[in-house]
Parts: C-alpha cells; sequence; structure tokens
C-alpha cells in the first residue's frame, strides 16, 4: 500500500502504463499553448505511422485527423470565453472495454479542458491501443507539463482501486453500461466533483426513399458504404450504432436498392464469424417467437437480416441486432418516432432529410431524446460535443472578475 | 421409412442416397408434425418462410439452434404426456437446455442406443464398469446430463460397478475385483472424457497402478476442450487409457441432450459415424449453404426420433467436416466425419460494457 494525497490506494495491483500515482494535479487553461503544441504534435507522429497500419486502425487514424493542428484551432475558435475559463483538476476516466480508442479521446477532451488525468484502459488487449501508447511515450517525453498530468493505467475490475481513483478525482468521465455508472457514481468522491456519465444508448438512421430512388450509382455505393461504417465497423454494438432504419416517403423498390448496396459492401468487407453467425441466427428464432411487432424477416445470406416492425413503440429500445441484424419500419409521419421516443435515444443519423427542420420539429415537440442529428456515415465521429454535452465547458469552470 | 422400418435394420447399413431418401421423408414429416404441434416452432418456420413443396433434401429443411432450448420451453405434447425431463450441464449460473420427453420418445432413444451400442458389442449383457462415481446417480441435481448419461447405458451391461467413491477416488479393490471376477470374459466400461482422464488415467499413472483388462470395450463421451488444453489428442487418449487399463477397445462418441437418440460412435479408423437414424450437415456460417466434403464448418445434427419436442433438426455450436460419404475402412455405410470442437465465442466491439462483468 502507498499513500498518495491522502489516500490509500492498493496499488499493487495497478498496472501503470504511463506516469505514476504522484501526478500533479493542477490545472491548465482551456486549449493551453504547449497542450495544443503536444496534441498536434502526437496527431502528426501518429499521421507518420505506417499507411498499412493505420488502414487496419481506422479508430486510430480517425483520433490523428482529428486532433490536427487545424482542427484544433477551429474547435478553438468556437469558445469565446476560454480566457476566463480553468480546467477543474485531476479527472478520472473509466474508457470502454470494447471500444479500443475511445479512452484517447476522452483523455484529449479533458486535457484540452486543461485537466490532469488518471485514465483507466480497457483491459482487453488491442494493437491500436499499444500503438498509441508507444506513440504517446515518445511525443510526451518532450512535455513534461503534460507527462506529470497524466497516467494511463490498467488494473482487473477492482472496486476498491476505483473507488480511491474517485476519491482523488475532481471530475469522473465514467463511459459504460448504466449499471456501470450506477457502481461508480455510488462511490464517494468529493464534494465538487463532477460527473459526466455516458449511458447505454439507442440509435436510428432515417433514410427518405426519394432520396435513394434518386441517388446515382456512386452516390449509393457511398451511401452504403457510410452505413456499413457506421453499424459493420463494430459489429453494430456502439451506441451510436442505428438499430432502427425509419423509412420516409417509403417506396419499397428504394428499400430493396437500399438493402441490396449495403449487402454488397459487408460482402466485400465484414468478416463474419462464427459465432456471430450463430447468435444472429440465435436472435431471429427467439424474436420470430417472442416479438409480436415483428411483421417479417428478410435474410440475405447470414451477412444481412432486415425484421420490418409492425410499429413503433416504446419496446423497440430493447431490441438489438448485432453483427448486421437491423429493425426496420416505413414512417407515415415523424409524430410516430416522437410519440414513442425517449432520453435512451442518441444519434439520428440521415440521408435526404433536412437536419435543420427536423431538429426544430423535435424541439417544437419537446423530445427528451436525441443528441445528434448526423450524415449516414457519421455516427461514429466522436466529438468534444458528445452525449448532449459540451465536454469542454463541462470539464473547465469559470473565473469571473469584474 | 417408418421408425419402426429403421428398427429392422442394421443401424450403419443405409448408403447415402438411401438414406438421404429415407431421412428426407421423415424429416419433412417431423417438420410439419412440430409446425402443427409446437406454437413457438410454428412462429420461427413462419418468419423462415418455411414452405414444405420446397423442400428437395435433408440439407433443405429448417433448422433451430440448441441454444433456443435454453430460453424456451419447447414442447409439441401436452404437458401431462411429459414422463421424463432432461437438462444439460451448463456451467454454475448459466442457463441450462430443458428437454421434454414421453413415453415413446423415451422408449425409443433407449432403443436407439441399444442398437448403436450392440452393434459395437453384440446384443449380450457384459459386465459393466462405470468410471465414475455413483453420487451422479443420487444427486441429479448436480449432474443432470452426466447421471442421466450413466443411467441411459447402463441398460447395456449387467452388475454394473462405479470404479469412483464418493469423493471421486479410486476404488482399487472394488476394480480389481471386478477384472478378477470376469477375467476371461468380455467386459465394458463407460464414463466421461474428462473424467476417465482426470480420475482415472492420471492418477493411475501417478500411482504406477496398472490393471489387467483381457477383453474390454470403453465407451466415453464429452467434450475435448480440456484435453486439447493439455495437448492430448484421441489417439494419445486411447494409448494412455490401454496403458493403465489394458487391453481396451476404445470408442468416443459425440451427442447431446438437445438430440439424444443421435450418437455418433467413432469407428477403429477414427471416424465419427452416423447412424441410419441420424445424420450431420456441415454448413457454412456466412450463408448456412452445405459444405463440401473436407470444408470445415457448422455441425448440424438431424435425427428422425424427436416427436416430443422439436429437436430433429438442431445447429450445433460445434464445428465440424464431413471426411467422407459410404467408404470407411470400417464398413459403415453414410457420412462419417471429424470434430472440431466448440466455435470460438464472439469477440463483439461495442461500449456497451465498460467496466467488465465477471
Amino acid at each position: 500500500m502507498q499513500k498518495s494525497g491522502g489516500v490509500v490506494i492498493p496499488m499493487k495491483n495497478v498496472n501503470f502504463i504511463f506516469g505514476s500515482e504522484n501526478i500533479d494535479s493542477s490545472p491548465m487553461q482551456p486549449f493551453d499553448e504547449n497542450v495544443c503544441a503536444f496534441v498536434s504534435e502526437l496527431s502528426s507522429a501518429l499521421l507518420q505511422l505506417p499507411p498499412p497500419m493505420l488502414r487496419t486502425m481506422s479508430d486510430l487514424s480517425a483520433l490523428a485527423f482529428w486532433s490536427r493542428k487545424a482542427n484544433l484551432q477551429k474547435m478553438k475558435n468556437l469558445y469565446s470565453d476560454i480566457n476566463e475559463r480553468i480546467g477543474r483538476g485531476l479527472c478520472f476516466h473509466i474508457a470502454p472495454s470494447n471500444i479500443p480508442i475511445n479512452f484517447a479521446f476522452s483523455y484529449l477532451f479533458s486535457l484540452l479542458a486543461g485537466n490532469a488525468n488518471i485514465v483507466r484502459l480497457p483491459s482487453k488487449l488491442f494493437p491500436q491501443i499499444d500503438t498509441f501508447c508507444e506513440v504517446f511515450k515518445k511525443v510526451v517525453a518532450k512535455y513534461p507539463e503534460i507527462g506529470k498530468r497524466t497516467a494511463f493505467v490498467r488494473y482487473p475490475r477492482d472496486n476498491e482501486i476505483t473507488a480511491a481513483f474517485s476519491k482523488k478525482a475532481d471530475v469522473r468521465m465514467i463511459w459504460g453500461g448504466d449499471e456501470t455508472i450506477a457502481l461508480v457514481k455510488a462511490m464517494p468522491a468529493l464534494p465538487h466533483c463532477v460527473d459526466v456519465s455516458f449511458a447505454d444508448r439507442y440509435s436510428l438512421a432515417l433514410i427518405s426513399a426519394k432520396s435513394v430512388l434518386a441517388a446515382s450509382a456512386t452516390e449509393l455505393k457511398k451511401l452504403a458504404e457510410n452505413f456499413y461504417n457506421d453499424t459493420y465497423l463494430m459489429d453494430q454494438n456502439a451506441c451510436s450504432s442505428p438499430q432502427l432504419i425509419l423509412w420516409e416517403n417509403d417506396n419499397p423498390k428504394a428499400r430493396e436498392i437500399f438493402w441490396h448496396a449495403v449487402y454488397d459492401v459487408a460482402m466485400q468487407k465484414y468478416s463474419l464469424q462464427d459465432a456471430v453467425a450463430v447468435d444472429k441466427y440465435t436472435l431471429l428464432c427467439e424474436e420470430s417467437i417472442s416479438n409480436e411487432n415483428i411483421l417479417q424477416i428478410a435474410r440475405y445470406d447470414n451477412l444481412l437480416y432486415r425484421a420490418e416492425l409492425k410499429s413503433l413503440n416504446p419496446e423497440i429500445v430493447f431490441h438489438r441486432g448485432k453483427g448486421g441484424f437491423f429493425y426496420e419500419y416505413a414512417l407515415k409521419d415523424i409524430s410516430e418516432l416522437v410519440d414513442v421516443m425517449t432520453e435512451k435515444y442518441q444519434t439520428l443519423t440521415y440521408f435526404g432529410v433536412d437536419a435543420q427542420a427536423l431538429r426544430s420539429k423535435f424541439m417544437a415537440c419537446h423530445v427528451r431524446g436525441i443528441d445528434r442529428i448526423v450524415p449516414v456515415g457519421q455516427a461514429m465521429n466522436i466529438d468534444i460535443v458528445w452525449d448532449g454535452h459540451d465536454l469542454l465547458r463541462e470539464l473547465s469552470r469559470i473565473i469571473r472578475a469584474f | 421409412m417408418t421408425l419402426e422400418e429403421f428398427f429392422n435394420l442394421n443401424p450403419y447399413s443405409l448408403d447415402c442416397q438411401a438414406k438421404e431418401k429415407a431421412l428426407k421423408d421423415n424429416l419433412l414429416d417431423l417438420t410439419c408434425y412440430h409446425y402443427e404441434k409446437c406454437p413457438e416452432y410454428k412462429k420461427i418456420l413462419d418468419k423462415l418462410c418455411f414452405q414444405p413443396s420446397k423442400i428437395k433434401s435433408v440439407s433443405d429443411l429448417p433448422f433451430i439452434p440448441a441454444r433456443l432450448f435454453k430460453n424456451y420451453e419447447l414442447r409439441s405434447v401436452e404437458k401431462e404426456k411429459i414422463v421424463k425431463t432432461l437438462t444439460s450441464s451448463g456451467t454454475s449460473g448459466q442457463a441450462v437446455s430443458k428437454i421434454f420427453l414421453d413415453a415413446n420418445n423415451v422408449k425409443n432413444q433407449t432403443k436407439t442406443l441399444n442398437e448403436i451400442v450392440s452393434s459395437f458389442i453384440g446384443k449380450q449383457r457384459l459386465p459393466l464398469l462405470l468410471l465414475d462415481t455413483e453420487l451422479i446417480k443420487k444427486d441429479r441435481t448436480m449432474y443432470s446430463a452426466r447421471g442421466a448419461g450413466i443411467i441411459g447405458f447402463s441398460i447395456f451391461g449387467r452388475d454394473s460397478t462405479y470404479a469412483l467413491d464418493n469423493e471421486m477416488n479410486i476404488d482399487v479393490d472394488k476394480v480389481v475385483q471386478f477384472f478378477e471376477k470376469y477375467h476371461n470374459e468380455p467386459v465394458l466400461m463407460f464414463g466421461y472424457t474428462y473424467m476417465i482422464w482426470q480420475f482415472i488415467v492420471r492418477v493411475l499413472e501417478e500411482k504406477g497402478l496398472k490393471f489387467n483388462a483381457q477383453n474390454a470395450v470403453l465407451f466415453h463421451i464429452g467434450g475435448w476442450k480440456k484435453l486439447k488444453d493439455q495437448a492430448v489428442d484421441a489417439l494419445e487418449f486411447n494409448r494412455r487409457v490401454q496403458g493403465v487399463l489394458g487391453n481396451v477397445k476404445v470408442y468416443n462418441y459425440y451427442g447431446m441432450v438437445e438430440q439424444l437418440g443421435s450418437v455418433f460412435v467413432e469407428c477403429e479408423h477414427g471416424h465419427m459415424h452416423c447412424s441410419n437414424y441420424s445424420d450431420v450437415i456441415i454448413r457454412r456460417s456466412k450463408d448456412f449453404s452445405e459444405a463440401a466434403i473436407g470444408e470445415r464448418g457448422l455441425i448440424e445434427v438431424a435425427s428422425v426420433l424427436p416427436t416430443s419436442y422439436p429437436g430433429h433438426l438442431i445447429l450445433t455450436e460445434d464445428e465440424g467436416a464431413v471426411l467422407g460419404v459410404d467408404d470407411c475402412p470400417c464398413g459403415r455405410k453414410g457420412k462419417y466425419f471429424k470434430i472440431f470442437g466448440r466455435i470460438k465465442n464472439a469477440e463483439i466491439r461495442g461500449c456497451s460494457d465498460t467496466y467488465e462483468k465477471r
């Protein structure tokens, strides 16, 4: 046992991938010059990885692209009030175990907001995490002010360790299932500690059949590839992956065209694991027995299953496909969606739909759900505004002076 | 072909063509029967757009995944007719399969197993040494499937003797007595693969003890996963069993609680055989099309026996490959195949689980 800041942490089970328990938790200003220099150098170093490597680690290249200098500048310009802001201090992150690079985004959001960070990495091993850490260590060596404010840790699921880190934190970033969030929130924290939690969410797509029919072959292919990236790329299991596809101005021919295009892309790119094929087929049988709301199920080999719903109801969020199992429904009116929408709803991806008008409509209907309305293909694009939170602002505080 | 007609044949006598015809008609009838009798099964087949007229071969018939028996109680006869409910030996905390048998099914399964086993050892009942503990019979809640297997097999022998005591130690005196008593006649042995390895082979080897069976036949069943981890394959297993027990013919067999009538026995040439009553169809996971001979895929098992529950066509989570048809040197007709074991668990990406569940 070692002492750190008056809190005893059972450190023997904690593996410090980077940093140590002696972390400097003094805050910095958002978009601090030194921090921005570091982040953009990290981005350049990542972008210089061999192209074949970047191609196989699309999540890592997305991170590198997001954190490049020009984008940092663009983000910074969106905030007019950074001069009166400063970070909160020490941020403790619990990252998702199944999305390899999410921890790095979480870390960079908080660093840019001006915080020191302890990040619990996924205990599952992924090559892109190793690659990131390797590059990170090289770059951070030149930035001691950031190095001493950073710790990447791995430890087995252990409530004592999580509780010990929790006690020290000024902010907790809790990515997780609803159970994890409840568990961590129940752990004692400093009185001023801010929790930003990312609960289990449900996402959907809204596609205009008319626009699909009007699309050229190239546009259609692009649409299908974008849809693939939103769904199959993460086995359809990310919170922002659409589970339900809603059709506007429905037309059976448009649906056929769309799904065939998706099938073609999946055929080329998706490697269907044996166990996923069995899981999917089992789900099909279970849904056939238990879900009275299913009208029919269409199968395209085992790559793509489409279950057509009879109606939209509040139950639909509990029915989730994996690895290419989608629910679909032809909307007669957008109010059908509004009527069932809850705070569980996160991302709506769209094709051929006016996003601003849709947002206005939702707002006029006093909706409790939907945090993002983005084009098909951008479901996974995590950003500093996420899940309805402006993370830069929530992870920093204001010092008012008149 | 009716079940009675099946029972009149030697269980490995139908060649591929004759069997396909017999099975197709029989399994199609069974499919339609379960469609009428089991509402859950009907719902699945309706969603799969099942049409009897489109069925041209056994591989065209719809199948359901084995796991379904864990989440649903699937029955095609009235509850009152169920005389026996089998449960799988799931590890603690996991859901277990529930299989409902009526008197007719129990009778037919016993008869089938009898036909198959006696084609290996003859019709007479041999002295039986069970390589397990008698506790298994008493504590049915703990060892349901294992216990059922032991009890089911006991009918082929006489003077059933358990080799292990309640603490899973070999009762050496009892085993020595058994072999002495029957030293000049054939004996039968039965047990679970890993139990035999762990509590018989390894223990006897460590103790430096050897029994001296003169003329024994051992049937064993169960997964190979733990043995594979120790790099023990079938040949090694057989060699080591013979090393500690003596002159033993070892037969591995494959089966599952969800389809008890399907018993696939490995012949002297190391090939698993389908009897007349059952078949395997190896399917590609990408579209469930039938794999070519020699190609690895998911194992679907088919059996003409299940009438009380819709378990006549089941997709397992095991991987296998058909090695050949009608031409095994052992002379048994039909398909022969190899099993590679359970498919790998799915590695699912996603954000639903952060603080990994144990």
